[in-house]
């Protein structure tokens, strides 16, 4: 499709952003050569089913695999189990384990890692998780009968808790904050997620610190800034993640909190970046700069970032409305959009008391953000209102007339 | 091109009706229903969007 003078091209990062670059580059017609660069030993793989289907043990390894077809058809080449640890921009070089790769074309996919507790011990059954093998073990503490500690109540820990107390097991949430997530969903809807693991038996302790973790040969406590202890066998630290740029230092690309791009997510001529370590001024929301975590959006910008490289000059902007889901017990939890706790938000549909609801987060006068309990139709419906810079008013009228 | 759906796969996020509401909709009861099981060629791009994007890798097309 599109005209391209690329011999070589060079995708760094070997899961979801960078194996959709790989498939829109073949997708668009590019036929030189193309090289997939992955840390981990496995081909890409899934990872939203590793705090829940994985680690129930309702879904295997194999059905994580996000290419059950294979590569052939992509005619790339897949170097996997070394990580890229350096990139020569001008030398247009990038170094990988011993070898030196030489390219005309980029795609910077290398993700987020998570991020440890400033005092984090190196402890067994103290566990982050991003790898299936972090699941993977996680899911043997619990197989072992483990109590559960799981430090930040935000997606990856809220989703492990309702997973292991599916399992049966005693777990009990630490969050810092005073209700979990409350900076970016207010108040109202973090006493509802509070609620939420209650009703399910985690014994959720709200505006606390943790001071230590502690344990002989193995974990044995977390202690807590307010004198008291958590007894455990396993942790999970669940308090965010960290793009993982460390390889581009000194390499002339500019790094801020993620690697900086343009609107089309070019990071420099014949380099571009995608998933959770681009970060790009995002039109749908004034030109915002945005880094983005999740799912829905790797696929996107991977997409997305190929197409910008195939096309030079002449790339079109990403501009998306962001979409995230999380399934926590019984409930399916998406939102969509940009809003925080200062926000202005009507509940639009629904009551919080049965989780089933839509609420709407207003900026600027506009509709800026959705987040739904149980109601995806009605959040795919807003998340379209906000694509198309609807009015606040607009959007409650529209509630008022389909209830 | 005819759209096949896993349903034990599709955990109903809708994300498809947002790219083709033509040819997804997942109604108040939560179930994702296909409209147009074999849509024409002219709503192909769309369709593999929604391949593309499903967060569950539910959907295919053969064809």
């Amino acid at each position: 499709m599109a005209p391209t003078s690329l011999e070589h091209v060079v995708v760094v990062g070997a899961s979801l952003a960078g194996l959709r670059a790989v498939e829109a580059l073949r997708h668009d017609g590019y036929r030189g050569r193309l090289t997939l660069i992955g840390a981990e030993a496995h081909e890409p793989y899934d990872r939203p089913p590793l705090s829940k289907a994985f680690l129930a043990g309702t879904a295997d390894t194999a059905s994580l695999a996000l290419r059950k077809q294979g590569f052939d058809d992509l005619d790339v080449r897949v170097r996997l189990g070394a990580p890229a640890h350096s990139l020569d921009v001008d030398a247009r070089t990038v170094g990988v384990g011993d070898d030196t790769l030489s390219f005309d074309g980029m795609v910077i996919a290398t993700g987020a890692h998570p991020r440890p507790l400033p005092n984090q011990p190196d402890l067994a059954g103290v566990h982050t998780l991003r790898t299936v093998e972090d699941s993977g073990e996680i899911s043997a503490r619990l197989d072992a009968g483990a109590r559960m500690c799981v430090i930040g109540a935000g997606f990856i820990g809220a989703e492990v808790a309702a997973t292991a107390r599916g399992r049966g097991r005693d777990v009990t949430v630490l969050e810092a904050l005073p209700q979990p997530m409350v900076r970016g969903v207010g108040a109202v809807i973090g006493a509802v997620l509070a609620s939420l693991h209650r009703d399910h038996g985690v014994d959720l302790r709200l505006g606390v610190g943790v001071e230590s973790i502690t344990g002989g040969a193995h974990v044995e406590r977390v202690h807590l800034a307010d004198g008291t202890a958590v007894e455990c066998e396993a942790v999970l630290v669940a308090i965010g993640a960290v793009p993982t740029t460390d390889w581009l230092e000194g390499s002339g690309l500019a790094l801020d909190n993620g690697v900086v791009c343009d609107a089309a997510l070019r990071a420099a001529p014949g380099i571009v970046a995608a998933g959770d370590l681009c970060r790009w001024p995002n039109a749908a929301f004034d030109d915002e700069m945005m880094r983005i975590e999740h799912w829905t959006n790797a696929t996107e910008q991977g997409t997305h970032a190929a197409r910008s490289l195939l096309a030079g000059d002449d790339a079109d902007p990403f501009v998306t409305v962001p979409f995230v889901w999380s399934d926590q017990y019984d409930v399916k939890i998406q939102s969509a959009g940009r809003f925080s706790a200062e926000d202005r938000m009507e509940i639009v549909h629904g009551t919080p008391d049965d989780y089933k609801f839509i609420a709407i987060f207003e900026r600027n006068g506009r509709i800026s953000g959705v987040l739904g309990f149980n109601m995806a139709r009605r959040v795919i419906q807003y998340r379209r209102m906000i694509a198309e810079r609807a009015t606040f008013a607009s959007a409650l009228d529209s509630a008022a007339a389909n209830p | 091109m005819k759209i096949v759906v896993d349903f034990d796969k599709c955990k109903s996020n809708a994300v498809c009706m947002g790219v083709a509401p033509d040819i997804f909709e997942v109604r108040d009861d939560n179930f994702l229903y296909v409209l147009q099981e074999e849509p024409g060629e002219d709503r192909r791009a769309d369709v593999e969007e929604a391949v593309r994007t499903c967060p569950t890798g539910a959907i295919s097309v053969e064809g």
